[in-house]
């Protein structure tokens, strides 16, 4: 039982990845079009790392810190969002940014945001709906590696006089490298690939890498270009991928 | 003990706020009696009356729920087993093998769906029912082993010695032993994988087919024709189902982590 289970996990499995490796005849990416699709859908996921990155660092700091109570609770709170409904969370950013004035100026009030968000269909709605949706991917992952860090390195930092932005600089952060690299990994491949969001929030106007393929397999019905597209995306996850988990911990992915 | 630098501490604190707000605005508005916009006229359940009043909503319903059912449990069936293959035969190729399975879940997921769309076509198996369930296995099942050798690499060996000393059966070893003590993580990925699969929209979306819809579909085609006071309600059930569901699943999991009999934390 347990080889037949392994049998056909792996087969099932690889056969749903080999077809798109089989099936790339055709490359027309050198298209100055679709370059510039590309080089936005690579902007848009770099931006959103980042900003990720920014965000959720202190509130994974937070959650490593807290008393052991609390941690269980908090980490609850992230959890939830990871694995609840993509398209639906999405969709509560398009009633917020397409009306305007009550829930902009509550936003401000809340101080989520420093400036009004103009409208929807813009890439800043974009941006807001990708780090929306991928931020507890950088989250977790930071959660663990700052849980590894010893809090006996940050007292000594503080004994030897560092100041509290010191002791960030040159303990916590540095050592937190492996979690930023994961949750990196983790944010900016889908977001590569994120089809939901410039579709909702973006308008599906201006086209990232998921919106484009899909129109050329659900509208254009071009599946040979179609394929050579999504080649290029997935050699562009994999390198990064394996690059990664070389490096440091893909186990915390999970 | 550290405490949290107070900047820091609020810093986390809004990161927290941003990521439930919007889910509390989609909630709080599915309630709103107005028709049109933000402004708020009232408490009214109107909106999820309406839906259950909608044949093509109970539909999907169903249609999702059947279809979560039957890939979660072919998940589980087969995740057990390559969960326990893996973990128990390290050899050369486990990395490589689990690689290759955990591979589904890092990348893009629009890739999958173009993958199984494009072997669901070549193999000329229709699209519908069937073709959802084997797309939702594809993330099902890594999911489901990821989770269960999580927690076999937490268990004991000393407790499946000790039964097979004592002269039981490589099969009463795993019913009576290892499944057993494997119950609350087969539990936490059944609830997982169930929730992935009810709120799974863009694998659906590529393999559905025109015959099948579920309920992310529903809502999809709704979004596009409209945003109606409707689509709010049937947003929030969706998100407070999985919601429950995956905080459900998690507390399973860290209870189990709490109380049994597994090995000591080696550091």
């Amino acid at each position: 039982m347990v080889v037949f289970g392994v049998s056909l996990a792996s087969r099932g499995l690889y056969g749903g990845v080999e077809w798109v490796g089989t099936l790339e005849n055709y490359r027309r990416l050198a298209d100055p079009m679709i370059g510039v699709i590309f080089v936005r859908s690579i902007l848009f996921a770099s931006m959103t790392t980042i900003v990720c990155a920014v965000v959720g660092f202190p509130l994974a700091y937070a959650v490593a810190r807290a008393s052991h109570r609390w941690q269980l609770v908090l980490l609850t709170l992230v959890m939830i969002p990871f694995w609840t409904n993509f398209l639906v969370r999405t969709y509560a950013w398009v009633l917020i940014l397409r009306a305007d004035g009550l829930v902009n100026s509550l936003l401000i009030q809340v101080g989520i945001q420093s400036e009004p968000l103009s409208l929807l269909f813009t890439d800043m709605a974009v941006g807001v709906g990708l780090v929306y949706g991928y931020l507890p991917f950088m989250v977790l992952p930071l959660i663990v590696a700052i849980e590894r860090i010893s809090p006996q390195l940050e007292e000594a930092a503080y004994d030897l006089y560092s100041s509290t932005g010191a002791m960030f600089r040159h303990v916590v952060l540095p050592l937190s490298k492996p979690g930023f690299w994961a949750g990196g990994v983790l944010v900016f491949i889908p977001s590569l690939g994120a089809f939901i969001t410039p579709y909702l929030l973006g308008g599906g106007k201006k086209m990232m890498i998921g919106t484009l393929i899909q129109q050329e397999f659900l509208v254009s019905r071009d599946w040979p270009f179609g394929s050579a597209l999504s080649f290029g995306l997935m050699g562009t996850a994999l390198v990064l991928w394996f690059g990664v988990s070389r490096t440091s911990l893909g186990r915390d992915a999970q | 003990m550290n405490r949290v630098p107070r900047p820091v501490f609020f810093a986390g604190l809004m990161a927290m706020g941003f990521l439930y707000l919007p889910v509390m605005v989609l909630i709080g508005l599915s309630f709103n009696a107005s028709t049109m916009g933000v402004a708020w006229k009232g408490f009214s359940l109107q909106w999820y009356a309406k839906l259950l009043a909608d044949p093509a909503i109970i539909e999907a319903t169903v249609t999702s729920l059947i279809i979560a059912f039957i890939s979660t449990g072919l998940s589980l069936l087969l995740g057990i087993g390559t969960a326990i293959g893996l973990e128990k035969y390290q050899g050369r190729y486990t990395s490589w093998m689990t690689a290759i399975i955990v591979l589904p879940l890092v990348i893009p997921e629009i890739l999958l769906g173009v993958a199984l769309l494009m072997m669901f076509v070549l193999c000329q198996i229709p699209l519908g029912f069937g073709s959802i369930i084997i797309g939702h296995m594809v993330f099902n099942l890594p999911l489901t082993v990821v989770i269960l050798r999580a927690r076999l690499r937490k268990l004991d060996p000393a407790w499946e010695e000790a039964a097979r000393d004592l002269g039981a059966t490589p099969w009463n070893v795993l019913t009576r032993i290892t499944l057993p003590m494997l119950r609350p993580a087969i539990w936490g990925a059944a609830l997982l994988s169930f929730t992935v699969s009810l709120d799974d929209f863009v694998v659906t979306f590529f393999v559905a087919g025109p015959g099948a819809t579920t309920l992310p579909l529903k809502v999809f085609s709704m979004i596009k024709t409209g945003i109606t006071p409707e689509v709010n309600a049937l947003s929030a059930i969706l998100v407070v189902v999985s919601m429950a569901f995956v905080g459900l699943s998690w507390i399973v999991q860290q209870r189990a982590n709490a109380h049994s009999p597994t090995r000591p934390p080696s550091q």
